[in-house]
C-alpha cells in the first residue's frame, strides 16, 4: 500500500492528461499488478523460505491428531510369514520399473492410530521415538515418494520395532487393513526385538503374509536369505554418549564382558576364564548397590567397583557379545562404537547386514560351545589383525549402526541392490573405510588378472618441428615386430620452435616448468602418486658377454 | 461512465489476478510437497515420543533363566531343515583336522567318469584319509551324480545300498554330489533316496531347497570337463573400449512345453539380428514335430545362420537362461570365454554363492523382466564391463576350470565352516589368487599375505631375513635390511664350534633338522618373522649390494620370486615332454632358490598345499625342490619370477666350479630335474611356468655415467 501511495504522488508526471480520480484507479491497478509480479518472483526464486514456513506449521503437529481407526473384531488376519518367500516369488518387481537412476521408490503410509472395538490401542508405546526417526529419515531421502501409485516399496507407519509392546492379533489386523496391503506384497516391516517369553521366537510373531521383514535377531532358521534383511538392534546410548574414536592398538583389558543379562551357566564359565587369566579379563555386571533408575543403565560394576558404561568398552581389545533371551543384542552396537572387537557367541545368529558386510574383518564369531576356549582363540589372532578389526568395527558403527537413519538407509540400499543388481554397490564400497578406498588400487585396468598377452602396442610420438629426428624415430620404431600402430601427434602450432635445443632436458627453464607441473599435479591429487623405484627392466642378456646376434634384443645399450 | 470504468478496472484487476494465479501454478507444481498435496513428507511431531525399549524393560537375567541356552540351541535340531549347528558333528573334525574319507569302491558298482574324477580329486588332495576313524567328512562310493530315472547313468536301488553303508548314521557328516535330479516332465529336485542329514553339493539347486550354509551349489559340468589343470580363460588382452561385435547372445534349445519353457519361448521378442542375437531351435528330442508351433520353422532357420563359437567369443554379454533345470552348461562356457553371463534363472542358487560375490562377474537378471534386459546391459558402464570381464577369468581359473578345482572349492568351503573364526574372508575368496591358494590357517590378517597389499593400500614391510642352508660361508652378506639369519644344518657332520662362527650384528639361529631332507628348507619356521625370506645355499657368493638391490625389487613385487640365477623350460616335441635347460638363453621361467627372495607365505604354502607325494619325491632325490617352488609360485600368481642382475662371477660358480660341482656335473642330476618337471606338470594338470624376457637392473646399470653417481656400483665390477 505504501508503494502505491508513493507512486500516486508521482502520478501527474507519468500520466498527465487524465483526471485525478481515474489516475488513482489506473495507478492502483498498476501497483496491484506490480505487487503481484514481485510476489510471483518471490515464489519462483525463494521457494525454500516458503517451504520452511510451511513446515513450521507442520512442526506443531501432534501424534494425537492422527486419525483414529477402529479395527472390527472380525477383521481378517494375514497369514503367517511364508518361509519359502524369495524376491522372485513374493515380491512384485513390476512396481519398481526401470529407471535410469536405478533407485526404488518408497512410500510411507500416513500415521493412523489403530484401536480395537473397545478403544484400546494396538500398541502400548504407539509411535516410538526411534521409529519416528527412521520414518522421517526415509522421507527426507532420495528413496521417498509421496505418490502411492509410483511406489515400489511400502512402509506402514505402524510401529513394530518392539514386539513386547504389541498386541499381536490386532497389529496383524491393522496391517491387513492398509489400503495397499495386497497380501503384504512389497511391504517392509522394521522389527528389532522379536519374540516374547518364554521361548522368544527369532522373528516377529505378527502374521504378515508376504511382507519383507527387516529384523534384528534372526536365526538361520527364520531368516529368508535374499528376502529378509538382518538389521542391528539400535542402541539408544549411541545418541546419548559421544565416544571419540580411539587409535587402534593394545588396550588395558584383553577381554571385557559388559552384558547384564548373561545366563548363569555362561557367567560361571566366564568366571572360570577370569580365574585362569586374571587381569586380562574384566567381567562386569549390573550394580546391585545403586538405585535402579535411568542412570543405572550407564553403570557397570565388578565387586563393588563402579565403571562407566559404555566408556569402559574403549579400554578393552575384545568385547563379548553373548546371546541373551534374544539373539540380537544392543550391546553389539555399543561395542562397535567403542572400537572394541566384538566376540560374538550366539549360534545360528544372522549378523546384521550380513548380506553385504564382511564380518570376518570386524569381529570374531565363536560357537557357544567353545566359550571356555575363548581366551586361547583370541590370543592366536595376530595383533595387526586386531588393530585392523578395531578400525573396521568402528567404521561399521559409523556407517551402518550409528543412528536409525543409518540403519534405515542401509536396509533400503540392500533391497535396492537386489532389485537393480547390475547397479549394486560393490564389496569394496560396503566394506572399505574411505581411507582405504583412496589408498587402495581398484581401477579395472589394474586388476592384475591377465599377464598381458596382447598382440602389440601403439606408439605415440609427440613432435615439435624437428622433422629429421622424427623420421629417424619413425624408421627405428617401425622395425619393431610387435608394433601395431604408430601415432604422430603434430604439436607445431605457431611454427616457431626454439632452435638451438639439442635435447629438451638440457633446457633449464624446461626443467623448472616440469617441476612446477609435478607440484601442481601432486597438490591436485592430494598426495604424491608417483613411486620411486631403483630398478630398470632390461633384456635378460643385457650387456652380458654373449654374442650379440644370439640375443633377442641385440644392440640395446650399445651406442 | 464512471461506473463503467470502475467495472472495467475491477474486471481487469480480476484478469490480472487470474493471470498471476496461472503464472504461479507451474511453480508450485514443480515443488510437489506443498499446499494442496494431501500427503506430504513425514511430519515432525512435537510431542515427546517414547523410546522403543523403555529403560526398565531392558533384558534381565530372569528372561532366560528358565531354559538353559544349551538346551535352547539343541531345540532347533529336529524341527527345521538342517544347518551346520544341528546336523553336523563338529567333534569328528577336532583332533585330526579336516579329513575326508571316501568309501572303498565295490566291485560291480558302476561309476560314471565324472564321479570317478570327483573321487580321485579327493583322493589326491591333502584332505584325504583312508582311515574312517580320522575322518570328518564322508563321501560315498555310489554314483549319485545322475538321478534322472531316464538316464543310462542312473543307479538303481540306491536307497537300500545307502542304508547298508555301515558308517551312514543317517547321513551325518556325509557329502553327496549331484548334477542332475528329477526327470521329465517336472524335474523336481528329489534325489530318489533319503539324504537324511547329509550335505548336498548339487548343481542347479534352487533357493527354496537350498539349506544355507549347509548345502553347496556347484556348477553343472560336462563329462569332458578336465580332471586337473584345465584350460585357461580365453581372454588374451583387454580392448578399450571394451565392446565387442555383439552385445548379447544366446543359442540353445527351446522347450515347447513343460517346465522352464516360458523364458526361452519369449526370447525372440528381444532378438534383433544385429547386436542382440538370441537364437532358439525346436529340433531336439524325437517327437519335436508333434509339439511344433508357428515360430519353429522361422526360428530354426535363423538358428542355423549363426555359429555358436563365433558368437561366444565376440559378444560382450552372454545370456544364461534356465533350461529344464535351473543351471545350464552355458554358464561355464560364457565364464571361460570372458563373455559376461547375464543370468536369467529365477531362484537358482548360483554356484558357490556362499563365497563368490557374483555381482562382480555376472549380471543377475530377472526372468520377469526379460524385455528390459537389452537396455539394462546397454546401460552398464565401460569400466564395469572391463572389470566384470576380468573377474570372469579370475573365477574361471580359480574355481571352475577343472573337476579338481570344483571339488577342492567344495571341500574348502566346508572346511571354512568347520574352522569358523579362522575362515577366509570374502576378500580372500574374491581376489587373486583365490581361496584355494590363500590358506587361512597361515594368518587371519590379510597383510600377512603377499597378495593384498594393493587392496589394503599398504606397502611391503622393509625388514628381511636370511635362510642359509646346510653350512656357512656367506658372511659378507650383511645388509641394512637384515633382521636375522637362520642356518639349517642339513648335513650329518656335527656343528662347528661356537668360536668358529663369524660375529654378526644380527642374531644367527641354527636349526638342526631332525629329518635332513630337502623340503626342510621351505618349512614355515616360527622363527621367521619378516615377510621377506632370502633363501641361500652355503656356496652362494653374493655381495651386499646385490642383495640390497634385489630386496628393493622384491618390495615392488612381493608375490613373486626375485632372484639371480635363472633357468628355463621348453616343450620337447620330439620326446613329447617338458625339457629343462640351464643354457644362457634369452628368456627364463624359473629362478633358483639357492639365491632368491620370496614371501614367507610360500614356505607355508609349500608345506601345506603340496601333496605328500611330490614332497617325498623331492626328498628322495635331494633335488628339484627349487623347481617345485617355482611351479607353486607361478601357479599361484600366473606370472614369471623376476631375475635381477648379478655380478658376472656368480654365473660361473653356478655353472659348476665349486663345492656342488659334483652334483651339477652329474648327468643324472640333470635328467632327474627333467623328470621332476614332468611329474610336477602332471600333478598341476598344466604347465604353470611362464616365460619372461625381462631382467631388472639398477637404473644406471652399465650406463656411461660416472660410477660415483650409481647407487649399486659393486654389481658392475667384475
Amino acid at each position: 500500500m505504501c508503494a502505491s501511495v508513493k507512486y500516486g504522488s508521482r502520478g501527474p508526471a507519468l500520466i498527465p492528461r487524465m483526471k485525478t480520480k481515474h489516475r488513482i484507479y489506473y495507478i492502483t491497478l498498476f501497483s496491484v499488478v506490480l505487487l503481484g509480479l514481485i510476489a510471483t518472483g518471490m515464489f519462483q526464486f525463494w521457494p525454500h523460505s516458503i517451504e520452511s514456513s510451511a513446515e513450521w506449521s507442520l512442526d506443531r503437529r501432534s501424534v494425537h491428531d492422527a486419525p483414529l481407526v477402529r479395527i472390527p473384531m472380525s477383521s481378517p488376519i494375514p497369514e503367517r510369514g511364508d518361509l519359502s518367500c524369495r524376491m522372485h516369488t513374493c515380491f512384485d518387481v513390476y512396481r519398481c520399473g526401470y529407471n535410469p537412476k536405478n533407485k526404488i521408490k518408497v512410500f510411507i503410509y500416513p500415521l493412523q492410530r489403530f484401536v480395537d472395538e473397545v478403544g484400546v490401542p494396538i500398541s502400548s508405546t504407539g509411535l516410538s521415538r526411534e521409529y519416528n526417526d527412521l520414518l522421517s529419515a526415509i522421507s527426507d531421502s532420495d528413496f521417498y515418494t509421496d505418490d502411492v501409485t509410483r511406489a515400489c516399496l511400502f512402509i506402514p507407519s505402524i510401529d513394530v520395532l518392539n514386539q513386547n509392546s504389541l498386541r499381536i492379533r490386532e497389529t496383524a489386523q491393522a496391517l491387513a487393513m492398509l489400503p495397499r496391503w495386497d497380501k503384504g506384497m512389497n511391504h517392509l516391516l522394521f522389527n528389532m526385538l522379536p519374540g516374547g517369553p518364554p521361548d522368544y521366537n527369532t522373528a516377529l510373531d505378527v502374521p504378515r503374509d508376504r511382507a519383507l521383514l527387516a529384523g534384528g535377531g534372526f536365526s538361520t532358521w527364520t531368516y529368508r536369505q535374499g528376502y529378509d534383511v538382518s538389521i542391528p538392534v539400535y542402541s539408544p546410548l549411541s545418541a546419548e554418549v559421544d565416544l571419540p574414536e580411539r587409535q587402534p592398538g593394545p588396550r588395558r583389558y584383553f577381554i571385557l564382558s559388559s552384558q547384564t543379562a548373561i545366563h548363569r551357566e555362561y557367567r560361571v564359565e566366564l568366571e572360570r576364564l577370569k580365574e585362569e587369566n586374571g587381569e586380562a579379563l574384566l567381567l562386569l555386571d549390573k550394580c546391585s548397590n545403586l538405585s535402579q533408575d535411568l542412570a543405572s543403565v550407564r553403570k557397570r560394576c565388578y565387586k563393588g567397583q563402579v565403571y562407566d558404561y559404555p566408556q569402559i568398552l574403549q579400554e578393552s581389545s575384545f568385547c563379548v557379545v553373548l546371546r541373551g533371551a534374544r539373539l540380537g543384542q544392543a550391546t553389539l552396537s555399543d561395542v562397535l562404537q567403542a572400537g572394541c572387537v566384538p566376540v560374538i557367541m550366539a549360534d545360528s545368529y544372522i549378523l546384521p547386514f550380513s548380506e553385504v558386510l564382511d564380518w570376518k574383518r570386524a569381529s570374531v564369531v565363536i560357537p557357544e560351545e567353545k566359550l571356555p576356549e575363548m581366551y586361547t582363540i583370541l590370543k592366536s589372532i595376530p595383533h595387526r589383525q586386531v588393530e585392523e578389526m578395531q578400525r573396521q568395527a568402528r567404521w561399521f558403527w559409523e556407517a551402518y549402526f550409528s543412528s536409525m537413519k543409518a540403519i534405515g538407509m542401509t536396509t533400503l540400499q540392500i533391497i535396492n541392490d537386489r532389485i537393480y543388481p547390475y547397479a549394486a554397490r560393490t564389496y569394496e564400497e560396503w566394506n572399505n573405510p574411505s581411507v582405504v578406498k583412496w589408498s587402495s588400487v581398484n581401477s579395472p585396468l589394474f586388476l592384475p588378472l591377465i599377464p598381458p598377452r596382447s598382440p602389440g602396442f601403439t606408439a605415440v610420438v609427440l613432435t615439435y618441428d624437428r622433422i629429421e629426428s622424427l623420421f629417424r624415430v619413425i624408421t627405428e620404431i617401425s622395425k619393431v615386430p610387435s608394433l601395431a600402430k604408430l601415432l604422430v601427434v603434430w604439436n607445431n602450432q605457431n611454427k616457431s620452435p626454439p632452435e638451438a635445443i639439442d635435447g629438451l632436458s638440457l633446457d633449464q627453464t624446461h626443467m623448472v616448468e616440469r617441476s612446477e607441473c609435478i607440484n601442481k599435479f601432486a597438490s591436485v591429487f592430494g598426495t604424491m602418486p608417483l613411486k620411486v623405484v631403483e630398478h630398470r627392466a632390461d633384456p635378460v642378456l643385457y650387456k652380458d658377454d654373449f654374442p650379440e646376434k644370439l640375443k633377442s634384443f641385440p644392440n640395446i645399450g650399445s651406442l | 461512465m464512471q461506473a463503467k470504468k470502475r467495472y472495467l478496472i475491477l474486471f481487469s484487476a480480476g484478469v490480472c489476478l487470474i493471470l498471476l494465479f496461472y503464472l504461479q501454478g507451474p511453480a508450485s507444481r514443480r515443488t510437489p510437497n506443498r499446499g494442496d498435496d494431501p500427503h506430504p513428507h513425514w511430519p515432525h511431531f512435537s510431542d515427546p515420543l517414547r523410546a522403543f525399549i523403555p529403560w526398565d524393560q531392558t533384558e534381565t537375567e530372569d528372561y532366560n533363566v528358565r531354559v538353559s541356552p544349551r538346551h535352547k540351541r539343541d531345540d532347533n535340531s529336529g524341527a527345521y531343515k538342517c544347518r551346520m549347528d544341528s546336523c553336523f558333528d563338529f567333534s569328528l573334525c577336532g583332533s585330526n583336522g579336516f579329513k575326508v574319507y571316501v568309501y572303498p569302491q565295490q566291485k560291480g558298482e558302476k561309476i560314471s567318469e565324472s564321479y570317478r574324477n570327483i573321487l580321485s580329486s579327493i583322493e589326491s588332495s591333502r584332505f584325504y584319509t583312508s582311515d574312517p576313524g580320522q575322518a570328518c567328512l564322508f563321501v560315498l562310493n555310489l554314483d549319485t551324480l545322475d538321478r534322472d530315472q531316464l538316464s543310462p547313468q542312473y543307479v538303481h536301488n540306491l536307497k537300500t545300498k545307502i542304508q547298508n553303508l555301515n558308517l551312514w548314521n543317517n547321513g551325518r557328516n556325509h557329502l553327496i554330489f549331484n548334477l542332475y535330479s528329477g526327470t521329465w516332465p517336472d524335474y523336481t529336485e528329489d534325489l530318489g533316496f533319503e539324504i537324511g542329514q547329509a550335505m548336498l553339493a548339487k548343481a542347479s539347486i534352487s533357493t527354496e531347497n537350498f539349506r544355507p550354509d549347509f548345502d553347496i551349489s556347484i556348477p553343472l559340468f560336462s563329462k569332458d570337463h578336465p580332471r586337473t589343470g584345465g584350460d585357461r580363460g580365453y581372454l588374451k588382452y583387454n580392448t578399450i573400449p571394451p565392446f565387442r561385435k555383439y552385445v548379447l547372445v544366446f543359442k540353445g534349445k527351446r522347450y515347447l512345453t513343460g517346465i522352464g519353457s516360458d523364458t526361452r519361448n519369449a526370447l525372440h521378442h528381444v532378438h534383433n539380428a544385429e547386436d542382440v542375437v538370441l537364437l532358439t531351435t525346436c529340433k531336439h528330442g524325437k517327437d519335436w514335430q508333434k509339439h511344433k508351433d508357428a515360430r519353429c520353422d522361422k526360428d530354426n532357420a535363423e538358428y542355423d545362420r549363426y555359429d555358436y563359437k563365433e558368437m561366444l567369443h565376440n559378444s560382450t554379454f552372454c545370456l544364461v537362461p534356465r533350461g529344464r533345470r535351473l543351471g545350464s552348461f552355458r554358464f561355464l562356457e560364457a565364464l571361460q570365454a570372458a563373455c559376461v553371463p547375464v543370468m536369467l534363472s529365477n531362484g537358482w542358487e548360483l554356484p558357490f554363492s556362499e563365497i563368490i560375490d557374483w555381482h562382480t562377474a555376472a549380471v543377475i537378471g530377472d526372468e520377469r523382466l526379460l524385455l528390459q534386459i537389452p537396455s539394462t546391459v546397454r546401460s552398464i558402464h565401460q569400466d564395469r564391463i572391463l572389470s566384470l570381464r576380468q573377474q570372469t577369468q579370475f573365477l574361471w581359473e580359480a574355481y571352475f576350470s577343472s573337476v579338481e578345482k570344483i571339488v577342492l572349492t567344495t571341500l574348502e568351503i566346508i572346511q571354512d565352516r568347520v574352522l569358523q573364526h579362522n575362515a577366509r574372508s570374502t576378500l580372500m575368496w574374491n581376489r587373486l589368487p583365490g581361496g584355494l591358494f590363500t590358506l587361512p590357517q597361515f594368518s587371519s590378517y590379510l597383510g600377512d599375505f603377499p597378495f593384498f597389499y594393493s587392496v589394503l593400500g599398504k606397502q611391503a614391510i622393509s625388514v628381511e631375513m636370511i635362510v642359509v642352508r646346510a653350512g656357512f660361508t656367506a658372511s659378507d652378506v650383511l645388509t641394512m635390511f637384515l633382521y636375522q639369519i637362520i642356518v639349517l644344518w642339513n648335513c650329518d657332520k656335527p656343528l662347528p664350534a661356537k668360536h668358529r662362527w663369524p660375529a654378526t650384528s644380527v642374531p644367527v639361529i641354527v636349526i638342526e633338522g631332525e629329518s635332513k631332507v630337502m623340503s626342510s628348507r621351505f618349512l614355515p619356521y616360527d622363527n621367521i618373522r619378516t615377510d621377506a625370506v632370502l633363501s641361500l645355499d652355503e656356496d652362494t657368493v653374493l655381495s651386499t649390494t646385490e642383495v640390497d638391490f634385489a630386496f628393493t625389487v622384491w618390495q615392488i613385487f612381493p608375490e613373486r620370486i626375485v632372484g639371480y640365477p635363472a633357468r628355463s623350460h621348453f616343450w620337447d616335441s620330439n620326446k613329447e615332454r617338458w625339457g629343462y635347460t640351464s643354457k644362457w638363453t634369452n628368456d627364463y621361467s624359473m629362478v633358483l632358490t639357492g639365491a632368491a627372495f620370496y614371501h614367507r607365505y610360500y614356505n607355508y604354502l609349500y608345506t601345506q598345499y603340496l601333496p605328500g607325494s611330490l614332497k617325498s619325491m623331492v626328498d628322495q632325490l635331494s633335488n628339484c625342490e627349487d623347481i617345485l617352488m617355482n611351479f607353486l609360485v607361478s601357479a599361484v600368481t600366473k606370472m614369471p619370477p623376476i631375475k635381477v642382475t648379478q655380478k658376472k662371477q656368480y654365473k660361473e660358480t653356478m655353472m659348476g666350479q665349486t663345492s656342488r660341482a659334483s652334483r651339477w656335473a652329474d648327468p643324472d642330476h640333470f635328467a632327474q630335474r627333467q623328470m621332476c618337471m614332468n611329474k610336477f606338470a602332471s600333478w598341476f594338470g598344466t604347465m604353470p611356468l611362464v616365460h619372461s624376457q625381462m631382467r631388472l637392473d639398477p637404473v644406471l646399470f652399465k650406463d656411461q655415467v660416472s660410477i660415483l653417481r650409481k647407487k649399486y656400483r659393486d654389481i658392475e665390477r667384475l
